[in-house]
């Protein structure tokens, strides 16, 4: 353990307090009736800094220890993510670090899986275990193993790891979580929101919150909100209810789920038919000049025309001549619309035009789209009107010259304050990457994508569209993989298929059905290993995704498969299930050997930039979690635990050439030493032997000191220069390059038109070496359509019949609990141990509920009974509740009778994992056709009353059972 | 002294914006923490893991639905409920959702009344206000645990211990703010230090000067039922209207009238836009 | 209110006894009290064994029942305080004034004492009532008809438990100015007739409009009246707010029970008193059943008493 910050806490008097803030004499207090009242205890006797991992925020906390108890965590105040605030959660970690459900001994299934029956063992037993069963499938063939992390930080070790092992059948929960998002957004703008890019919070004059509730960022967004309500920015929040965020939000659109895109394709029709865009913007950052090739049925149309070096062209007019240019020329003056003749002969449209055409057209007018969102034409004009307002005529020059990636040099940085930003509501949905999409695009006509006021990239981002890495395909001699097996497809050969077009990843990410699955689809993973499609694995390696319960969809189904037998051999058709879980969570019983996991008070993590990192607009940083406090059970960290399973194994960059661990120091050795290209490793401050460098350098024994030296971060502001314009901002690029974010200082151009997406269609008609099976082509075809467009439950996504299932269900986050980990708080429970539905009141009249009945809530897979209460603030048609409150009965060590599992439910008994048949009798994956990203919003449902609806009491009722794959 | 102490210039107290607060309650959860561990602890938790959990907060975090209009506090039967949609215009807002209402969260802690019956009730004194400032607090030692102040205070500001057998409430911190352990920008209430959006101010309300009592004097901080006469020192900063109308100014001379598709093909004016790359 | 149980108790069997306590004090301070001075004593020691159950049962109510002497200190302003101490009082002066008292024709120092303890008597009950009417939080209780009621109800069950002692020392008193005193018609008439005082300002107080102010909109401050509901409440379980403050009745129980309460203190008593008046023989079990059927009734008006009245904190959850 290394040392705490003993003399963090000031000694009582080294301080004087005089009247400050708060005017007052401490002196003349009279006959003090509180004898006991000391004013001046101390809060501990040590107080160490560290990284919170109460949610994946990650803000940085002072732990104070007293009489070697945790007795305070409270907000670090100089660290750059939380400035000190701290959330319900991270107050309350104290309660989950000495929860009862903490596992403490490594656990052998001796019962029937699913029946909870252990035996404790040792972690030398547990590991030879592991060991052999990882060794046999290693020999044999590595991607029987399918290892998948949930709500993880520690991709950068786990995706590696995997990648020394040589499987493919890695990912983290991304694909069920937000990859539309992220996938949109690096293939886009090469950036996103999540937690990679954020409004400008001090220069913002106007913010569209589209379809967020809580996002990773939650303690930033809530002070970057706080900032926004000081100085009196409107909010506007699209969102079918209206709660948090949204209450603050000076004014609600209630939109019916799924049609965001309907919205933004109207806001964008509405500033292109009044003008209101930013040309200027575009052409100098964007593709919206670079001309199309528009020649139906060659190998090349849609793509972009490109000269003999490779470059794409534009059309200029100079001194009224038409001529055709490289698109990346600085100081030409490009034409938009228009049609060009090609070198060739052929004819070249601008991107912008092919853009205007899609969304002048009729479909996107506010009064076609009007009633499909629930938001009047007059509102839909006006918000374009502000957002337009906003942007032009309220734009900002900021006193703060700047150098182009052209070396042209700008006196001031033109600021357009409008900032968007998007999650799940947007995400969650079957269309949520072409929705994402359309947003990037409504921001780039606003010429609102990292300028004064509007949306920023967050170091490394931006990256280049899409950032170079693909996904690892071959395996090499030493048995590991060419690439981490995540990453970014650029075009039809880098997917993961076979000769025939199958899939050749359990989870089918990478493949025709999901190109773009860039985090993988661990939704899939249990259906897919289980019915053998495309085929059988041995071992699933689950970290820390709680899939037995509210992490799954179709929870019975699934549960059913995890303890489904093969008739034919009397074996578990997944074979072995190791789990890795720090607390009795519902999947525990689901695994046959349990490996338990620290809390976050007692190891070591790595918040890494070749991660998830927690940089903001102003500074990449990164950040380090310490054992605060020594474990007082049998359990161990589990990087450690896998960086000595690799060892054992004999993983390439995990045993020396003698054969012993290279990293017998465990994670924090690791951390330190392990480079993943010379100079870079996961922590990229204070590099270099003697801690001098950043960013690139040879790695510092005493890296981890300094790190804890400085409240366990790393924070390193981006030159003043440097801040906004950065994907064509040299400061910004050199600065960037210098630290290993990028490897060349070239511009970045965002992408209005995605060729990337036109590639695949190409192949879909029939052009390049890789095409899809024929039966997917129709499906590729549509799907992958270059400009963003909305499409509906016409989709093959989820077309239960409208008629049958006629309203909406989704969750919300809670901002005081963290999925499933929230209920074993003692402190959080006492706020929230149940949920209810929450509806309108005209959607429950119409449906004969009354407030507080106990009603049905049907889907074609199972029906739950809840309760249901009315709220003003949810849009007619739409049904919520809080996510993840429902427990499993007897989980998580809380009582049988514990109101979590008597009355708190789950919606995700309701939601298939699997998309309605189609007319193939196939069905894929219930997930964005683009990238693979779980539909959880997309669920369609309907009311059944209850004959007793006064009776309490929640149940579950399955209406299709499973049916093994014939 | 259960009788009062004369009214004193100094009176700290919290101010609590509901037009920021987002409802996240981590200043319940920060209060819960602080003082758990701390001189006036333990909070007592009973049924951490069972059927009914429940214990002793000093802060809790109310939602409410505001409407534009009364209506009635829960409609309880499908026919009220009709006639509760029927009868609401739908005046602006978004067509068939027109709900002009809003959502407010309310976070309720002690008020730190000049005037509190909390104390003058107590029997044993153990329930005071301190003459230097203001701060109503108890004294664990002498509370018999009668309960009588939780009665009389009408902001459920009380939260009875079984565990203890005394009663509990918010200290404005008073083991925090006057600290000389901590450091100077930690001399501040837990629950205000941890507010995420920054929704909570501390400070001397009884200075007219003070940034507490100018944000009070802004945005027009009440006190909630005044007419009982509690005369509470707190102050909460009401939700500021909603716009649903542009921000400043309407706007400048309607630029959807600039361009007329009928007239002119919609792409045609574009084409000569010098535009500089 | 949460009905406590204890706090029922307490104030029921102390109310009883206080007011026995007062009667008994009056008629020996006028002269009008029995010569013998068994019954007095008898009286006396009643009234103590009831004060001092429902003291104890008072007592109980704390959490830390054996700081209950730290109650004294605050008799300048709390009305608890001040109960305390007075209920005190009156038991050394009980004791004295027992051991003291020879017949009803006592001296005029233990006369002029039996006065002064019917005045701290009567001023405990006072008390007792202001705790509870002087809160601003119930509504309800700043009726005006509330202290009265606490006194007359004192008076009244004091008066039947007196009743009940002269009927059981009637036998032994034959010329006993108890005869003349309590037993007389003139004092079951007094009696009867604050019986249907106290049965009318009783009615009047259940009748009274409890309107629901403050409503939500007002505890918020959010809005105008009606126009605020809770959408979620800090907590989805209980709490001690809501056991101790958010007790509600149906209407339906309160109904019930008020009907119950009516019968049991009014109607049967009186029918007792009348019995009394008419068939003296009956006397005895007449006393009996009237003074059990009070205290049963009395006990159900002071269960109604918590039970029905709303605590503004409510507000906050509705
Ligand atoms: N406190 C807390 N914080 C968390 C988490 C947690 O569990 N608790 N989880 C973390 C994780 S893993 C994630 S992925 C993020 C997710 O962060 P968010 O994306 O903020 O999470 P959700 O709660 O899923 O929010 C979805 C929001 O979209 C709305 N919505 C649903 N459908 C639509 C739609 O069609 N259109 C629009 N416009 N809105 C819609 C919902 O009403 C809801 O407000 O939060 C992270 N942060
Ligand atoms: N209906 C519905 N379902 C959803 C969603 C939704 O919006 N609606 N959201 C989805 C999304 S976006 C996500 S990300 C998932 C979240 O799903 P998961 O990633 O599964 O998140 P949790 O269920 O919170 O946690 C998983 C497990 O991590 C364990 N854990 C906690 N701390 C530690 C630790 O320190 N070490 C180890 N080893 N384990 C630990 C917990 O005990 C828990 O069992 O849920 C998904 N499910
Ligand atoms: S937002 Fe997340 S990381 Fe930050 S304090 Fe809360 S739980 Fe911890
Ligand atoms: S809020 Fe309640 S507890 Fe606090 S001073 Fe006022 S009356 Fe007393
Ligand atoms: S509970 Fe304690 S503080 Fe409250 S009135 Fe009784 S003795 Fe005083
Ligand atoms: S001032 Fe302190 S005691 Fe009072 S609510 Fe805030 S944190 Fe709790
Ligand atoms: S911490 Fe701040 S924003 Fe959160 S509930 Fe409390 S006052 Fe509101
Ligand atoms: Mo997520």
């Amino acid at each position: 353990m290394p040392p705490c910050d003993r003399m963090a806490e000031p000694p009582r008097r080294r301080f004087r307090y005089h009247a400050g803030a708060v005017r007052m004499r401490t002196t003349d207090q009279p006959r003090m009736p509180h004898a006991k009242l000391d004013l001046h205890q101390p809060t501990g006797d040590t107080v160490t800094t560290t990284t919170c991992y109460m949610c994946a925020c990650r803000c940085g906390i002072r732990v104070h220890l007293k009489d070697g108890k945790v007795r305070y965590i409270d907000g670090n105040p100089s660290h750059p993510v939380n400035r000190g605030v701290i959330c319900a959660k991270g107050s309350a970690g104290i309660k989950q670090h000495y929860s009862p459900a903490r596992l403490s001994k490594p656990l052998l299934r001796v019962g029937e899986r699913g029946a909870g029956e252990f035996r404790e063992i040792e972690w030398d037993e547990a590991l030879a275990l592991a060991t052999e069963w990882l060794g046999d499938v290693r020999r044999r063939n590595p991607d029987e193993l399918a290892f998948f992390t949930g709500r993880d930080q520690s991709q950068a070790l786990t995706g590696w790891w995997a990648q020394q092992f040589g499987t493919v059948n890695y990912a983290a929960h991304g694909g069920f979580c937000s990859v539309n998002m992220a996938a949109a957004g690096l293939y886009t703008v090469g950036g996103s929101f999540w937690e990679f890019g954020e409004p400008d919070w001090d220069l913002t004059r106007y913010l569209m919150l589209w379809g967020v509730a809580e996002d990773h960022d939650s303690n930033p967004i809530k002070l970057g909100l706080g900032k926004l309500k000081a100085r009196g920015a409107k909010i506007v929040a699209i969102n079918p209810v209206r709660t948090g965020y949204g209450a603050i939000a000076d004014e609600w659109i209630p939109i019916q789920p799924g049609t965001d895109g309907l919205l933004a394709g109207a806001l964008i029709h509405e500033l292109l038919r009044t003008d209101r865009i930013d040309l200027d913007y575009l052409v100098r950052y964007t593709n919206a000049h670079h001309l199309v090739i528009r020649a139906p049925g060659a190998a090349d149309d849609g793509l972009l025309a490109r000269d003999a070096q490779g470059r794409a062209i534009c059309a200029v007019r100079e001194d009224a001549e038409l001529r055709l240019a490289p698109a990346d020329l600085p100081g030409i003056a490009p034409l938009v619309v228009g049609e060009y003749m090609l070198e060739d002969g052929r004819i070249g449209v601008p991107a912008f035009q092919l853009l205007t055409e899609r969304y002048l057209s009729d479909d996107y007018a506010p009064d076609r789209v009007a009633a499909r969102c629930g938001v009047e034409a007059a509102t839909i004009r006006r918000l374009a009107r502000e957002l337009a307002e906003a942007a032009f005529d309220q734009a900002i020059e900021l006193d703060q010259p700047w150098t182009d990636a052209y070396g042209r040099t700008h006196a001031t940085m033109t600021g357009r304050p409008v900032a968007m930003h998007a999650m799940r509501g947007i995400s969650a949905h079957a269309n949520g990457f072409h929705t994402c999409r359309a947003l990037h695009v409504l921001q780039m006509l606003l010429g609102a994508i990292d300028t004064p006021g509007s949306f920023r990239y967050q170091p490394p981002f931006p990256k280049p569209v899409p950032p170079p890495n693909r996904p690892g395909r071959d395996r090499k001699d030493n048995g590991a993989l060419d690439a981490g097996p995540l990453g970014f497809v650029h075009g039809p050969q880098d997917l993961l298929v076979d000769a025939a077009g199958a899939p050749r990843r359990i989870d089918k990410a990478f493949s025709w059905e999901h190109p773009f699955a860039a985090h993988g689809m661990l939704q899939s993973v249990i259906r897919n290993a289980w019915a053998g499609d495309p085929y059988r694995i041995d071992t699933l390696l689950l970290f820390m995704a709680n899939m037995g319960w509210n992490s799954a969809m179709n929870v019975g189904q699934t549960r059913a498969m995890l303890t489904d037998r093969d008739p034919a051999t009397g074996r578990y058709r997944i074979p072995h299930v190791i789990y890795v879980d720090a607390y009795a969570s519902e999947t525990v019983e689901l695994a046959d050997l349990v490996l338990p996991d620290t809390t976050y008070l007692e190891r070591h993590d790595c918040i890494s930039l070749l991660d998830r990192p927690i940089s903001d607009a102003d500074a990449a940083a990164d950040a380090i979690r310490r054992p605060v406090i020594a474990p007082d059970r049998d359990v161990r960290p589990f990087q450690d635990v896998l960086l000595d399973l690799g060892a054992r194994l004999g993983l390439p960059g995990m045993t020396r050439e003698d054969g012993t661990p290279r990293y017998p120091g465990g994670f924090a050795q690791y951390m330190v030493e392990h480079e993943r290209a010379p100079g870079i490793g996961l922590l990229a401050g204070w590099r270099g032997v003697d801690g001098e460098l950043h960013g690139v350098g040879a790695p510092n024994p005493g890296q981890l000191e300094r790190y804890a030296e400085h409240g366990c971060y790393w924070h390193h502001a981006v030159p003043p220069s440097a801040r906004y314009y950065k994907m064509a901002n040299r400061d910004y690029l050199q600065w960037a390059r210098g630290l290993g974010f990028l490897g060349s200082e070239a511009p970045i151009t965002l992408e209005l038109y995605s060729e990337r997406l036109q590639r695949f269609r190409l192949a879909a008609r029939g052009h390049g070496a890789v095409q899809p099976p024929d039966g997917e082509r129709a499906r590729v075809e549509r799907y992958f359509d270059p400009l963003p467009f909305w499409y509906g439950a016409d989709g093959e996504a989820v077309e239960a019949d409208a008629e049958a299932y006629p309203l909406s269900a989704i969750t919300q986050r809670p901002m005081f609990m963290y999925h499933a980990w929230g209920s074993q708080n003692a402190w959080l429970r006492q706020i929230a141990a149940r949920n209810v539905l929450y509806l309108n009141a005209r959607t429950a009249t119409e449906h004969g509920v009354a407030d507080g009945d106990w009603i049905w809530l049907a889907s074609p897979l199972a029906r739950i009974r809840v309760q249901a209460r009315f709220h003003g603030g949810t849009a007619p048609g739409t049904l919520w509740t809080w996510n993840a409150i429902g427990k499993r009965r007897g989980a998580w060590r809380l009582d049988g009778d514990a109101p979590e599992s008597r009355e708190g439910f789950l919606l995700n008994h309701l939601i298939d994992e699997l998309a309605p048949a189609r007319e193939d009798g196939r069905r894929l994956a219930n997930a964005d056709p683009v990238t693979g990203q779980a539909a959880w919003f997309d669920l369609r449902v309907r009311i059944e009353r209850d004959p007793a609806p006064r009776e309490p009491g929640h149940r579950v009722e399955a209406i299709a059972p499973l049916r093994r794959p014939s | 002294m259960t009788a009062l102490p004369p009214k004193g210039r100094v009176k700290l107290g919290l101010v609590i914006d509901l037009d920021t607060c987002v409802g996240c309650h981590a200043c319940a959860v920060a209060c819960k923490e602080w003082n758990d561990g701390g001189q006036f602890g333990p909070l007592e938790d009973h049924d951490a893991y069972g059927a009914e959990p429940d214990g002793v907060w000093f802060n809790r975090v109310h939602s409410y639905q505001v409407a534009a209009q009364a209506v009635p506090p829960l409609v309880r039967t499908v026919e009220a409920a009709a006639a509760a949609v029927t009868a609401a215009p739908s005046s602006g807002g978004c067509g068939a959702q027109a709900d002009t209402g809003m959502t407010v969260h309310f976070p309720r802690s002690c008020l730190h009344c000049e005037t509190p019956a909390c104390v003058t009730v107590c029997p044993t004194g153990a329930s005071y206000k301190r003459a230097e400032d203001g701060i109503v607090l108890v004294d664990e030692e002498r509370c018999i645990g009668c309960q009588l102040c939780a009665w009389a205070c009408p902001y459920g500001a009380r939260e009875f211990s079984e565990h203890h057998g005394t009663m509990q409430k918010c200290t404005l911190c008073v083991d925090r703010i006057y600290n000389e352990r901590l450091a100077p920008e930690d001399r501040q209430p837990a629950c205000v230090k941890a507010c995420p959006t920054r929704a909570r101010h501390f400070g001397d309300l009884g200075d007219p000067d003070s940034a507490v009592s100018q944000l009070v004097a802004e945005r027009e901080g009440y006190a909630p039922m005044p007419e009982l006469g509690y005369e509470p020192v707190n102050r909460y900063l009401p939700p500021r209207p909603r716009r649903a109308a542009p921000p400043e100014s309407a706007p400048a001379a309607s630029a959807d009238d600039r361009y007329d598709p009928a007239a002119l093909p919609p792409l045609l004016r574009w084409l000569d836009r010098a535009l500089s790359r | 209110m949460r009905p406590a149980l204890s706090i029922v108790f307490f104030t029921t069997l102390s109310g009883a006894g206080y007011g026995l306590w007062v009667l008994i004090a009056i008629a020996v301070a006028i002269g009008a009290a029995p010569a013998d001075r068994l019954t007095i004593v008898a009286a006396l020691l009643t009234g103590l064994a009831l004060t001092s159950i429902g003291l104890l049962a008072s007592v109980a109510h704390l959490g830390k029942p054996l700081r209950a002497w730290r109650a004294l200190g605050q008799w300048r302003s709390s009305w608890l305080s001040r109960e305390a101490v007075l209920a005190l009082a009156c038991v050394p002066l009980c004791l004295l004034l027992a051991w003291r008292v020879e017949s009803v024709h006592s001296g005029l120092r233990i006369r002029i004492g039996f006065a002064v303890f019917a005045l701290l008597a009567a001023a405990t009950v006072v008390c007792t009532a202001r705790i509870y009417a002087s809160l601003r939080t119930v509504r309800a209780w700043r009726d005006w008809r509330a202290t009265p009621l606490y006194g007359l109800y004192a008076l009244q069950t004091g008066g039947l438990w007196l009743w009940l002692l002269v009927a059981i020392a009637a036998p032994r008193t034959a010329e006993g100015a108890i005869g003349a005193a309590a037993g007389s018609s003139a004092w079951l008439a007094a009696l009867a007739a604050g019986i249907v005082l106290t049965s009318a300002l009783q009615r009047a107080y259940w009748r009274r409009p409890d309107d629901a102010r403050p409503d939500t909109a007002a505890a918020t401050g959010l809005g105008p009246p009606g126009s605020v509901a809770a959408m979620e409440a800090p907590h989805t379980e209980e709490n001690y707010l809501l056991r101790e403050m958010g007790f509600a009745l149906a209407r339906r129980h309160a109904e019930r029970l008020r009907a119950i309460a009516s019968r049991t203190l009014f109607a049967l008593p009186l029918l007792a008193i009348g019995m009394g008046l008419l068939l003296p023989a009956w006397a005895l079990p007449a006393a009996i059943a009237g003074t059990a059927s009070a205290m049963v009734g009395v006990f159900v008006q002071r269960w109604l008493f918590f039970a029905e009245a709303r605590h503004v904190v409510q507000a906050y959850y509705r």
